[in-house]
């Protein structure tokens, strides 16, 4: 008799302890934390955290030669403008280091390239070597414009890497093809390229790559150094000096003189330095002139005035035409030989 | 003994109750616990509107010696680091260059600096020499940050320039103060100078400007090289080597020891921020960094590198002999006897 009544008033108090802690259940699904002030702030965070902030790149654990700061890395070359600009040569970087703070970031770099007319030749070397050496293992959108978007060679690419033909009316003088460039890659920027990449590149496709280009060359806004003219003091380097030109640099100015044939930066600084150049084209077509060297001509003048927030050596154009010196230690982007006269007619 | 065999029969049926009650809560969701959140300031999670950042432009005409490609100046000292940050030397720039694309941009640069205790007797000496050397030509803001407002002296200001004095807490020991510097200037930022400056600075008090220091410092985060390691190997850089702390860098790492620095108001900001996170996790564990919060700076710009770096010539210490690859010195610290000031 006893132990029923025991039992029975034990499992009263077991079953009301239970349903006590069952509706609390019911009504919260959790226990929830008492509410603190910071805790509602996403920023706070526990105590070991190492990516704090999106725009800092955090790097990892890398092992490298330290840099001594009494031990420079080469005393041939200038490796910084006055302006304070690197430029870069071999043997002044450490690629990894580059790589692991571009990783984080995300960006898509554009590469537009135009082969019209008898150009399409060198379509199969250019997008061949470039899929191997250029910016591998990150992400590159090649704007192919061109022509003859059939006469196009189909050519497995890499899969971070994505090629689009984009159909571009020629023009009967080269010289106007050249030129036109700058007006094609503007109008592009403006329509959609500012949406799908983050820095662009204009470079010539009569070029071939053998050495890794890598993201070294990302920056505001690039030129190469010419490797004609890396040389020569600035009173006969091939400026336009006709003051009818817009391209005109008058005697006594001038820093470096830069290869129309690679050059970008970030899509904002591109489209500026293209739309200034083009309306400097237009100009002089409506006075009747046409700068020296086209084109590279006014961009010489736009990046004097604007100057360039990193230069790359000749090593990343290089003429196959000249001889290459020892302090030219690699030859990573060269032009193909050809017959000018044959392939521009 | 019936007592007893309910007893055992009562707590049997506990024992199998219990967990089955466990079990269903675990089953039906996440058991929630209370996080350990380090004691943070609201101002972390600010969100700041910054005063325009403003990209170098235009430059107009101007002359100068042309640059050339196989000319370098400074033949003997490293110009740019393996990720390419140019390192600034006397030679490798040309200010009138510099000054020509900066001074259309209407910069306000800021400079903190903290004179607690007894450091206040060098606030003169110290906004002096700023006044002729730092950024002449440009607006620039003082941040004097100091427990004693009334022991700072007034001190003649260029027009454009202005001195503000920022009070804050004296803590008991040295140590402490020093370390609390990255939390002083990061909530000066969030709730004041975001929106004053451009730029920003963090300077010792206790030094002076020989020669100018102009807008060629200027960069998204730069740092100076400390000028009492900058020939040595890693292994001997003063780094945190304890690795419970949140500052700690192996032997066999590290690129430079980093003494001051500055930069854009928002990178700073950022840069402050995480500094001061580290420093409070080492309190949580109870360690203190070997040289307080610049064990932290060094750690902060290892994995995260400086865009532009400063050579010694910026910050100097005039008890050593100048070496010949050190032609300038700009700002140096002044000869004290560190026990009559610290406490």
């Amino acid at each position: 008799m006893v132990m029923k009544k025991v039992l029975i008033l034990g499992g009263i108090l077991m079953a009301g302890i239970i349903g006590y802690f069952s509706i609390q259940h019911i009504n919260q699904t959790s226990w929830e934390p008492v509410s603190i002030q910071h805790i509602s702030q996403p920023s706070c965070q526990p105590v070991r955290q190492t990516d704090l902030n999106e725009n800092f790149s955090v790097l990892p654990r890398m092992s490298y030669r330290q840099p001594f700061v009494d031990k420079p890395q080469r005393t041939d070359v200038l490796l910084m403008s006055p302006w304070l600009a690197p430029i870069v040569w071999e043997g002044t970087f450490n690629r990894d280091i580059l790589n692991a703070q571009y990783r984080q970031k995300n960006f898509v770099v554009g590469v537009a390239t135009f082969a019209v007319k008898k150009y399409i030749r060198f379509i199969e070397g250019f997008l061949g070597s470039a899929n191997k050496f250029f910016l591998s293992g990150h992400r590159v959108n090649f704007y192919l414009f061109t022509d003859n978007p059939e006469k196009v060679p189909s050519i497995k690419l890499a899969p971070e890497k994505r090629l689009f033909i984009i159909p571009v009316q020629n023009y009967s003088r080269w010289q106007d093809i050249s030129m036109n460039r700058m007006d094609i890659i503007s109008n592009h920027i403006r329509s959609h390229w500012r949406y799908e990449v983050d820095y662009l590149y204009s470079m010539d496709i009569d070029v071939q790559m053998f050495e890794h280009i890598g993201v070294e060359i990302i920056d505001t806004l690039v030129g190469t150094i010419s490797s004609w003219l890396y040389t020569t003091p600035r009173d006969s380097n091939s400026y336009e000096r006709r003051p009818e030109s817009r391209a005109a640099i008058p005697r006594g100015e001038g820093d470096f003189y830069y290869a129309a044939s690679f050059y970008g930066g970030s899509v904002s600084e591109v489209y500026k330095l293209t739309t200034a150049c083009f309306k400097g084209v237009t100009e002089d077509r409506a006075n009747g002139i046409e700068a020296k060297w086209h084109e590279e001509s006014h961009l010489n003048k736009y990046l004097l005035y604007h100057k360039p927030t990193r230069l790359l050596s000749p090593e990343y154009y290089w003429d196959e035409e000249l001889i290459r010196p020892r302090i030219i230690r690699v030859k990573r982007l060269s032009s193909v030989r050809k017959d000018l006269k044959e392939v521009r007619f | 003994m019936t007592c007893w065999k309910v007893v055992k029969s009562v707590l049997v049926l506990c024992l199998i109750l219990i967990p089955i009650f466990v079990w269903m809560i675990v089953w039906n969701g996440p058991v929630h616990y209370l996080p350990y959140y380090l004691p943070c300031p609201e101002i972390f999670s600010m969100k700041l509107q910054y005063a325009e950042e403003k990209p170098v432009q235009l430059f107009p005409e101007l002359f100068y010696p042309q640059p050339r490609s196989l000319d370098q100046k400074r033949r003997d000292v490293l110009t740019l680091t393996p990720w390419l940050a140019p390192i600034v030397w006397e030679g490798t720039f040309n200010s009138e260059l510099l000054d020509s694309a900066y001074k259309p941009l209407n910069l306000t640069i800021g400079v903190t600096a903290f004179a607690i205790g007894k450091y206040t007797m060098y606030v003169g000496r110290f906004m002096e020499s700023a006044e002729k050397l730092f950024m002449k030509g440009y607006r620039v803001n003082y941040y004097i940050f100091t427990n004693n407002p009334q022991a700072i002296p007034k001190v003649q200001l260029q027009p454009g320039r202005s001195l503000r004095i920022v009070p804050i807490k004296k803590y008991s020991h040295w140590q402490e103060i020093s370390m609390r510097r990255m939390e002083a200037i990061n909530r000066h930022i969030a709730e004041v100078s975001h929106q004053e400056v451009n730029y920003l600075f963090c300077l010792d008090i206790d030094m002076v400007f020989h020669y100018p220091w102009g807008v060629e410092t200027l960069g998204e985060m730069v740092a100076a090289i400390h000028p009492g390691y900058y020939k040595v190997p890693r292994s001997q850089f003063p780094y945190e080597r304890r690795s419970s702390s949140a500052a700690f860098i192996p032997d066999n790492q590290g690129d430079f020891y980093y003494a001051v620095f500055g930069g854009l108001v928002k990178q700073v900001y950022e840069f402050t921020r995480a500094c001061h996170m580290t420093i409070l996790a080492d309190k949580a564990n109870g360690i203190m960094a070997a040289w307080q919060e610049e064990s932290h700076l060094n750690r902060h710009f290892f994995s995260h590198k400086p865009s532009k770096l400063l050579s010694p010539e910026y910050v100097w210490d005039d008890t050593k002999p100048k070496p010949p690859e050190v032609r300038l010195i700009r700002f140096s610290t002044v000869n004290k006897d560190y026990r009559e000031i610290r406490d």
